[in-house]
């Protein structure tokens, strides 16, 4: 086979010591980019772009790849150990990641997402070498109401679905798409809601939010709650590993779905985000113990991480083929590509044999890479949980106030995470699920704006949401998401009823 | 094409040689003190970000500068989240901004308080041209092919993709609709590479990116240039595609369509700068623009490489401010205040 040969001669490629040296330099810093909240991939592969400019491209692309390996997956070490999401595709892992931790079982958790990584990664990989050029073209079919209809199934997939009363979930969502509105439109080129002030124009980003929301919320309830850690308890071993590899291959349906999932969103480009939280909901619905998750699930670990690595790996897809970047972190890497020399676009994988296939091979081998070193600091993770509340609860609020800063270098934003912390321990206390509202601050401008591109494409009409197989579908698959319950309780009634007839005759 | 009277290899003589005229001693030449900042109003990756890491990356490994260059995304509000920051940086000299056409169109459509002159000019870098680019599958083979296609059918029917809302693909959109009468529908999207997709795969029917937001595409044969909006052709020989080369693309003027847009990539520094500050960081983009880096770049994106600072940097912002103001006011993008 060709792309096997290819493979093979990109391998070789990657021979080079001084490459494989830059690969570990590269996963070990992408591991602290990725713990650090706020210094996200993009900013950090930003940051060190560049220092790449006196080596050779495929040195550098190598490089700064496997930085973005490396933050890929140490964005679930503090969504997992204090429920603060270093990166934004990390989110979703809080939601059972943090119970687990709690249960003591933060060594299984961690293990879990750096595995699940691993297999989406690889997952995406194998698409990445053997169906490259064939699945590029997928992408171009996406205009503005493919965009709207794959961020309506994200919302659908993960609305009445919680325990929480569905007004409340509503009440929450609401709060997020308001405060995704503050800003410059895109649409009109207007300001709104920033009343005159010009710290408001940027808006709320989503990161600080979820800093606060989170990270500081969650402090805030440990003090009430009696200034300690629940999760002491945890194994400190390399045996914890092991032992959930056992148990991981029950769960190979989740597994899978989290990748195509991941795939999927990657290559149109949706990104990580979206990926991970659409993982995560449909793991939920589908799991047989869905109704428990949330409450500490391996299976709600691995949904949101398989897929959100997923889709970061297949996000270089689009990129290398069409030019256009998947993620951020992807543009930015672009902007790299364009500076080294390098024509991104259909000829790349033509005209620059060795760097497409080096960057392809050291995907492989920086995935391992990766794996390794955070699987063997698990324990060491892990162990942070037994220093004492009174030392590192301080610790963490400064990371999150250093990190809250970097996002935008805006000192307010510091008081904004704050305000986002106090607003999150309220709604833990008054039953109010967070989710919904950051999954509506992260996806409620990107839907909105695609929602008016396509309203101005078709003069009004909202038949472009059925004008093609594909985004009718899509639609379609949604709304039946949003309705399910319905559904679901008009079956059972249907089903109920139907031997319920000859007994009352 | 390339104008540059001032440059000669003697580049370090001639900066010296102006510090002297300023009337100071040339022992007392500022030299920055601490890190740099660079500010881009503009999000990562994006075509301002581009030019602002690869000047970074120039000063760094030619060790232009004895401080650090840092750059900083400040792209809140269209922007003017940077401007405001340099505009409130009074006598801090260690801080710099590259523009887009933003520095005059963020203000006048959103009414956030800044203009041009709040800020100190250094340099004009070099301009960055626009093309008007049609799907490569379209019949359109000339810009005139084009604009009839569009008059013939209903109003609203032709789409132009864009970056952003009021900015300067939106401004090309309006003064093509004035010049021909036409009627298009804009559609904004979020950045360049994103419009040249939307364009390849058919959801839009044309769009005036810059040549590097749309050269890969055009390479692979997906995407044709009609036009470049210029008063002269793009002077680069060397083909791109397997028959064409940037200069083989016609003006718009030859076509038919009389709009001329050039998009200003340059540097302006805090209020209050004294002389010998905006002299010494004048000095060092010269030395930018002489790298083997530099000149490769802008090449790959088929930039103009006028180079312009002092008083006639000055007068062509002023005319420029006066140009937008002039396109934005008939085409109706002007806040309300």
């Amino acid at each position: 086979m060709e792309a096997l040969s290819s493979l093979i001669h990109g391998f070789g490629v990657l021979a080079d010591p001084m490459n494989i040296l830059y690969m570990f330099i590269g996963i070990f810093l992408g591991v602290l980019i990725g713990v650090l909240p706020g210094l996200g991939g993009a900013n950090g592969v930003a940051i060190l772009l560049p220092l790449t400019f006196s080596m050779s491209p495929v040195s550098a692309i190598i490089m700064l790849s496997s930085i973005y390996w490396g933050a890929l997956f140490g964005g679930a070490i503090t969504s997992i150990l204090f429920n603060i999401p270093g990166e934004p595709w990390s989110v979703a892992t809080t939601f059972d990641g943090y119970p687990l931790a709690q249960k003591g079982r933060a060594g299984e958790a961690l293990a879990t997402a750096f595995t699940g990584s691993f297999f989406g990664a690889f997952v995406a990989t194998l698409l990445l070498t053997f169906l490259a050029p064939l699945i590029a073209r997928f992408a171009l079919q996406f205009g503005p109401a493919e965009f709207f209809a794959v961020y309506l199934l994200t919302f659908c997939s993960f609305v009445g679905m919680g325990k929480e009363s569905p007004f409340k979930v509503i009440a929450a969502m609401m709060l997020g798409f308001a405060l995704a509105a503050v800003g410059l439109d895109t649409v009109t080129g207007q300001l709104r809601m920033t009343f005159g002030t010009t710290e408001l124009l940027r808006g709320f980003d989503f990161l600080v939010a979820v800093i606060g929301l989170f990270g500081v919320g969650e402090i805030l309830l440990t003090m009430e709650e009696g200034l300690a850690f629940k999760g002491k308890t945890a194994k400190i071993n390399l045996r914890v590993v092991i032992e959930t590899w056992k148990e991981l291959p029950k769960y190979w349906l989740t597994a899978i779905r989290g990748s195509i999932v991941g795939c999927w969103m990657g290559i149109t480009p949706g990104g990580a985000t979206p990926a991970s939280f659409m993982s995560y909901g449909l793991a939920k619905r589908f799991s047989k113990s869905g109704h428990k998750f949330g409450t500490g699930e391996i299976e709600g670990v691995l949904a949101p991480e398989t897929a959100a690595h997923a889709a970061g790996t297949s996000a270089l897809l689009p990129m290398l083929t069409l030019g256009i970047p998947g993620s951020p972190t992807a543009a930015v890497l672009l902007g790299g590509l364009l500076i080294w020399g390098l024509q991104p676009g259909p000829l790349l994988f033509v005209e620059q044999k060795d760097f497409v296939w080096g960057l392809i091979a050291s995907i492989y081998l920086g995935n391992i890479a990766g794996l390794i070193v955070v699987l063997t600091t698990v324990p060491l993770f892990a162990a942070i949980l037994r220093v004492p509340f009174s030392i590192i609860a301080p610790i963490i609020l400064v990371i999150c106030a250093v990190g809250a800063y970097t996002v935008h270098n805006a000192l307010l934003d510091i008081s904004v995470m704050l305000v986002f912390g106090v607003l999150g321990y309220i709604f833990k206390k008054l039953g109010y699920p967070l989710a919904p509202l950051v999954l509506a601050l992260v996806l409620g401008d990107m839907a909105e704006s695609s929602f008016r591109q396509a309203m101005l494409l078709s003069q009004g009409s909202m038949a472009i949401f059925w004008s093609n197989w594909l985004v009718g579908s899509i639609v379609t698959l949604a709304l039946l998401m949003l309705f399910w319950p319905l559904i679901s309780l008009a079956l059972g009634k249907l089903r109920t009823k139907a031997p319920a007839v000859p007994q009352t005759e | 094409m390339i104008k540059q009277p001032f440059l000669t290899q003697t580049l370090v003589a001639a900066g010296a040689l102006g510090t002297a005229l300023t009337a100071l001693p040339a022992a007392a030449a500022w030299q920055p003190t601490r890190p740099v900042e660079f500010i881009v109003p503009a999000g990562t990756g994006g075509g301002a970000d581009q030019m602002a890491r690869v000047i970074q990356g120039i000063v760094q490994k030619h060790s232009l500068m004895s401080q650090p260059l840092v750059v900083i995304n400040k792209s809140g509000g269209a922007g003017a989240e940077g401007f405001l920051d340099v505009k409130g940086s009074a006598r801090n000299p260690h801080k710099i901004i590259i523009t887009l056409s933003n520095l005059f169109t963020t203000p006048l459509a959103t009414g956030v308080p800044f203009k041009w002159e709040d800020m100190t000019p250094v340099a004009m870098l070099a301009l960055d041209e626009f093309v008007l680019w049609v799907n490569a599958k379209s019949p359109y083979k000339t810009a005139k092919e084009y604009v009839d296609a569009a008059k013939a059918a209903p109003p609203n029917q032709f789409k132009m993709g864009g970056t952003g809302s009021k900015q300067e693909d939106q401004i090309i959109t309006a003064a093509i609709e004035q010049q021909t009468g036409v009627k298009l529908t804009y559609v904004p999207y979020k950045g360049g590479g994103d419009v040249a997709a939307q364009l390849v795969g058919g959801h839009v029917d044309s769009s005036v990116n810059n040549p590097i937001e749309a050269v890969a595409q055009w390479r692979a044969g997906e995407l044709r240039p009609l036009c470049v909006f210029d008063s002269q052709r793009i002077p680069l020989k060397e083909k791109v595609t397997s028959d064409m080369a940037w200069g083989d693309i016609p003006t718009c003027k030859e076509q038919g369509l009389d709009i001329e847009y050039l998009m200003l990539r340059g540097i302006f520094m805090t209020p209050n700068a004294t002389p010998d500050q905006v002299a010494f960081y004048v000095d060092l983009f010269k030395k930018v623009r002489e790298t083997p880096e530099w000149k490769d770049f802008m090449e790959k994106g088929a930039f103009n490489t006028t180079f312009m600072s002092g008083d006639q940097y000055k007068e062509w912002v002023r005319k420029a401010a006066d140009t937008h103001r002039g396109l934005m006011e008939k085409a109706g993008f002007l806040a309300k205040s």
